[in-house]
């Protein structure tokens, strides 16, 4: 009894203390920010997310799948990765929706609205691997600023829209097309309406692929608005980034998009190979385009224990940017040796590949296992972290289980 | 001699049974009070504090860490969440680690593109407060698995 008092009594005087300082310390704070105390519990309810989803970060919205979650071959809303930089638009009225294609390198801009894109121009459905460029960023060191990744910032789900290059066709583009950038609805953390949370882009002869699509339906349904309803800019392979959401505007340039998060160092990396912690210069950054060869064991959860004489059965995915996984191994002695696993041709360019194989353990003991995808170049993944860079973007090092064989 | 000896006796037994039935009424009473308020005479000290701490409270610490922020408890905190999470949550700084002036250098990158605002003297209490207390570790070009959850996989 005499602790419950203690404690009400302590409560009492550190939210004494607390307001305290408020006053005392905000005089610099501009007004109308107030500091994160309380927490949005329903969260998961919020964007029908799985509770086994790890929150990284809630403003923004920063939420990433584990390994294992990420079984299905298409990637359910539920398992899908959250990467926002800003605060998610709100009343959305879909029909109300349009998409101006703008900039330097239009003739002369052209405002769609959703059902004009819907009618106008067929319709096409891809499974495309979306992968956050800070992918593995938590494994650098000197560690990189950023939202800590672990695994879990990739999907391959199914979109169904426009390709963007029927909808540039129809607008007509000049010849001084380099880049395209998005513009979306999203606002800027600081609640600066003045400032762009995010508005990245593709060179043209990206934004010109088939399966670049301006996307109104995920998985068959419409796009959860955590993911980008009504509209989504989607071009599969390269930095999600790259693949704008509640898109409104994108604007045709004759240079390098400059929006938010197209100059260093963001999404970029150093165009020469640097030492671990080195400083690079802005100039120094190039921009990253299409993601590296990478795999997950999305079968079984690591941990996993089996009795001697049995064999395991691990399967997962594997993707490569722009390229095809070619090649698929995996190894239970740390890379002494590898063992082939079957790999399944992509079901379209830019979705990620299924792999399987069936293990066998020696003798008892723990193990673990590690897969490495090689790509259609012949680049493979790393066992140790790969280039160091300032940001912790492109980690593609090998993905590993633990196993104990009893 | 009979009378008294037959006294004595009933004197004892009455004594005897006032003595149990008191002891009786002493036990159904502590049993009703237990009943009404459960805590009574529950020696589980550890049950108590934890079903009363309130995580709704915006101010409780518990076991170092500042519960509605995450936030661990030390010197400058109270500045840090003031100043810290009005844009951004707390989680985008407790997942982070640098060293003094990488530090700087991200508060210097938030006032250059972010709209952070200067932070005057509260700047070193700040950076002090993050550099102690989220502060890299070395971990090497690959660290050895950690966390593992081991279950039973049957085939």
């Amino acid at each position: 009894m005499k602790r419950r008092k203690f404690i009400r009594n302590t409560l009492l005087g550190a939210t004494a203390t607390f307001i305290g300082t408020e006053i005392v310390f905000s005089s610099s704070i501009p007004k109308n920010y107030t500091p994160i105390i309380q927490q949005d519990p329903d969260l998961y309810k919020l964007f029908n997310k799985d509770k086994e989803m790890t929150v990284l970060n809630d403003k923004p919205w920063n939420i990433e799948a584990k390994a294992h979650l990420l079984d299905d071959k298409i990637t359910p809303n539920k398992y899908m990765f959250i990467r926002n930089n800003g605060i998610i638009p709100q009343n959305i009225d879909a029909s109300k929706w349009t998409l101006i294609i703008d900039g330097e390198s239009v003739f002369k801009p052209k405002t769609y609205t959703l059902q004009d894109l819907k009618t106008k121009f067929k319709q096409h459905t891809y499974q495309l691997t979306l992968e956050c460029g800070g992918n593995g960023r938590s494994e650098f060191n000197p560690p990189a600023k950023g939202n800590q990744w672990t695994v879990g910032a990739v999907s391959c789900a199914e979109w169904t829209g426009v390709r963007l290059k029927d909808v540039l066709k129809d607008v007509g583009i000049k010849d001084t097309a380099v880049y395209i950038g998005y513009h979306a609805a999203d606002t800027h953390l600081s609640g600066d309406p003045d400032k762009e949370p995010i508005s990245r882009g593709v060179p043209m002869h990206k934004a010109y692929q088939e399966e670049t699509l301006l996307a109104f339906k995920m998985n068959g349904e419409a796009i959860p608005l955590a993911h980008g309803y009504p509209l989504r800019l989607v071009a599969g392979g390269w930095p999600a980034s790259a693949s704008g959401k509640w898109v409104n505007r994108i604007s045709i340039r004759n240079k390098v998009h400059d929006g938010t998060k197209m100059k260093a160092p963001a999404y970029r990396v150093p165009c020469h190979p640097v030492a671990h912690g080195e400083k690079v210069k802005d100039d120094a950054m190039c921009i990253i385009e299409s993601m590296p060869v990478k795999s997950l064991i999305t079968y079984p959860k690591s941990g996993a224990m089996i009795s001697e004489g049995n064999t395991l059965n691990i399967r997962g995915h594997a993707w490569a940017g722009e390229l095809e996984v070619q090649k698929m191994a995996y190894s239970i002695d740390f890379g002494a040796t590898w063992h082939l696993c079957e790999i399944a041709p992509p079901v379209n360019r830019l979705a990620w590949q299924h792999f399987s194989s069936t293990v066998n353990f020696p003798k008892k003991g723990y193990y673990e296992i590690w897969v490495r995808a090689t790509d259609t170049e012949g680049s493979s993944q790393p066992m140790l972290l790969p280039g160091w860079n300032p940001k912790g973007y492109l980690n593609n090092a090998c993905h590993r289980i633990a196993v104990k064989v009893k | 001699m009979n009378d008294k000896k037959f006294r004595n006796n009933a004197k004892r037994i009455y004594l005897t049974l006032t003595l149990f039935f008191g002891l009786l009424i002493v036990g159904l009473g502590g049993l009703i009070y237990k009943m009404i308020n459960p805590s009574f005479l529950s020696f589980n000290d550890e049950n108590i504090t934890e079903t009363y701490v309130e995580t709704k409270n915006p101010d409780v610490i518990k076991n170092g860490i500042h519960v509605a922020t995450g936030f661990k408890d030390d010197e400058g905190l109270s500045i840090v969440i003031v100043n810290c999470t009005p844009c951004h949550s707390a989680k985008l700084v407790t997942q982070n680690r640098a060293t003094k002036d990488g530090w700087i250098s991200i508060i210097r990158w938030m006032q250059e593109t972010q709209n952070l605002w200067d932070l005057g003297n509260n700047e070193d209490i700040i950076v002090n407060y993050l550099a102690k207390n989220y502060a890299p570790s070395k971990k090497g070009r690959r660290e050895v698995l950690t966390k593992i959850e081991w279950y039973d996989l049957e085939n």
